[in-house]
């Protein structure tokens, strides 16, 4: 009876809107490649971190005052006197660096498995681009406690913008709104962080997966799960029943639903996370002084620099880029084609087998020396500048750009293992 | 489609004007939401000019004055840093201040009107901090060099009349803002000679 009542509404929905179909094609039927391993997780993760910021953000800003008056005070009010309120804060807080650590694991796995290759050039962009209002989002999020290191923070980012020729000083007067960062600059930046950025990210989020489901997901052989429509002996077509918009079009092999087999093994990695997550929560929710800077905890002063200033750890690759060289406008330049790069990363890489298991010995080197390279630069970012720092830091940027560069030439006619037809594990 | 009675031509004309005054509605509509993030009329009016006694400061002392929400360092300087200035001007960027970052009454040796009192902004020209003070010890920054600005941010180097040292990250010499004395003691951060001697 129940039963037959659950159906029949389910029927009058499907009428109406498609929400059986959509379930089964993203979920229930999706053919996901069965040999994911646990690089896999950090997509999941991700948007599991972005709920968290959500909620939590929503529930910051009932207590919250997005003003130069009154911010640093609502800040302490929310982590001694409101209940729980230390709690949210720190989920936020600790969340804004949990978001960066699944989001670069997430990128190196595509940088591995070579997810950027044709034909997911658009989903790398994609992906590019949520990194990028991310980090937007981190910096106007940093701004709102209206501590020290926030101030100046903003200061030096602000100012970047101030390089840009002949408009340079007009753009960052518009930017802050006041002649210095101000209750103005801080408003703005609360605006567009609870509302603007979360709205553009979520659109983002969404077209990332859309794009995804539309050419399919890799996996660590680098080998396509769909194959030419006819060429595959229905024996050896993968048993399970997936939805028509895949099989129409290609014959699938090698795949299992993504719902039940990888909902339940993102559950794993979930648990996982949330250990890590909540001893950082409960233990170290300052991070060492990485997640949370310690002149943070006095209020904002624009006659008072901090003694160093230090980016939050996130940032540290890109800002020691635009350091270690010595000219502002070059440091500046230097430091957002650090991300174009990585935009045109599809284009730099000529060659055709994506797995870092199919591909020379040189790729992988380079694939290991560009990742050390981020982690120096990232290291670097959060040290004070001393000529032994920029020195490190100049070798690491010329790795860091030197690993695109080799690439290009590289690929075009690189010596890789023959690539399996078939997964075979 | 190519069957049903269409003018190719017209249906143009409508697309492009329609293309055309949407796109200047659009326009239209933008001015108002980049328009509201310029400086409001109660944030022009904090930025009003700004007095400070000169009397008191003591030869080498510096003071912090507030001017439009940023610090504006007065160096009362002594005879012997005003001799030195001339001493390392090879180690400069802009020995001779020719670029734009002083008023005109301020382009000269000193970068000053009058000569001991230094009036400049403490912001470095690179990203924005307040360079430190280092009255005596600069020399740990740059040999022979007793006095001096030094940002702890990215470790750009000015001397006592606020022109920056080379090989350093910090392009330009601080901006030495708008400033006048409207008596022997007092100082007018924000409104040149001219402008000065017009409203008395």
């Amino acid at each position: 009876m129940l039963m037959k009542l659950c159906t029949d509404f389910m029927g009058w929905i499907d009428k109406r809107l498609p929400v059986t179909d959509a379930w089964n094609k993203h979920l229930a039927q999706y053919p996901a490649p069965k040999n994911f391993n646990f690089w896999y997780f950090f997509g999941s993760l991700a948007m599991l971190v972005l709920v968290n910021q959500i909620l939590t953000g929503i529930w910051l800003t009932m207590n919250y005052e997005p003003s130069g008056d009154g911010a640093f005070a609502s800040i302490e009010y929310i982590m001694r006197d409101v209940d729980y309120g230390w709690l949210l804060r720190y989920m936020h807080s600790t969340g804004a660096s949990a978001f960066f650590i699944v989001v670069y694991l997430h990128m190196v796995r595509g940088l591995m498995y070579g997810s950027y290759q044709k034909p997911r050039e658009l989903l790398w962009i994609f992906g590019m681009l949520i990194f990028l209002v991310l980090m937007a989002e981190a910096f106007m999020g940093y701004l709102l406690p209206w501590g020290n290191m926030s101030y100046w923070g903003a200061q030096v980012i602000i100012s970047i913008f101030g390089l840009v020729p002949i408009i340079g000083d007009d753009l960052t007067l518009w930017i802050r709104g006041d002649y210095v960062i101000s209750g103005a600059t801080l408003n703005r930046f609360f605006a567009l962080h609870v509302i603007a950025m979360p709205l553009v990210l979520v659109i983002l989020v969404f077209l990332h997966i859309l794009a995804l489901h539309e050419v399919g997901s890799n996996n660590p052989e680098g080998i396509d799960v769909k194959k030419k429509k006819g060429s595959i002996k229905p024996e050896d077509q993968s048993k399970f029943k997936f939805h028509k918009q895949y099989t129409d079009k290609y014959d699938i092999v090698d795949a299992i639903p993504f719902h039940p087999y990888y909902s339940v093994k993102d559950i794993m990695g979930v648990a996982g996370f949330l250990i890590l997550f909540c001893w950082v929560l409960f233990f170290a929710p300052e991070g060492g002084g990485y997640f949370m800077e310690a002149p943070n905890f006095t209020p904002a002063n624009g006659l008072k620099t901090p003694e160093h200033i230090a980016p939050v750890w996130y940032f540290g690759p890109f800002y020691t880029i635009l350091r270690v060289i010595p000219n502002a406008m070059l440091g500046a330049i230097g430091m957002f084609s650090a991300i174009i790069v990585l935009f045109l990363l599809p284009w730099f890489d000529r060659g055709t087998v994506k797995s870092v298991r199919y591909r020379s010995k040189l790729h992988l080197f380079n694939l290991i020396q560009f990742s050390i390279c981020f982690v120096v630069l990232g290291a670097l970012g959060t040290l004070p500048a001393t000529p032994t720092a920029n020195m490190i830091g100049a070798i690491a940027s010329f790795g860091y750009f030197g690993f695109f560069v080799a690439l290009w030439f590289y690929s075009k006619n690189e010596k890789c293992k023959p690539v399996p037809e078939r997964i075979s594990h | 489609m190519s069957n049903v009675p269409v003018n190719n031509g017209r249906r143009r004309f409508l697309t492009a004007a329609t293309v055309v005054v949407g796109g200047v509605g659009v326009a239209g509509v933008a001015v108002p939401f980049i328009g509201s993030w310029n400086p409001s009329a109660r944030a022009k009016a904090a930025g009003a000019p700004v007095e400070v006694n000169v009397s008191k400061i003591e030869p080498g002392q510096l003071i912090r004055a507030e001017w439009r929400g940023k610090p504006v360092y007065v160096v009362r300087r002594t005879k012997e840093t005003l001799d030195g200035l001339a001493k390392h001007d090879d180690q400069l960027r802009d020995p001779n201040s020719e670029k734009a970052q002083q008023p005109s009454y301020a382009t000269n040796a000193y970068r000053s009107i009058k000569p001991e009192f230094l009036v400049a902004l403490g912001v470095c020209t690179h990203l924005g901090c307040a360079p430190t003070h280092h009255g005596g010890d600069f020399d740990q920054f740059v040999d022979g060099v007793s006095n001096g600005f030094f940002c702890p941010c990215h470790g750009s180097k000015f001397d006592m009349a606020g022109r920056v040292f080379q090989g350093v990250p910090a392009p330009l010499n601080l901006v030495v803002p708008e400033h006048s004395f409207s008596s022997d003691d007092t100082l007018l951060i924000g409104v040149s000679p001219d402008a000065n001697k017009g409203e008395a």
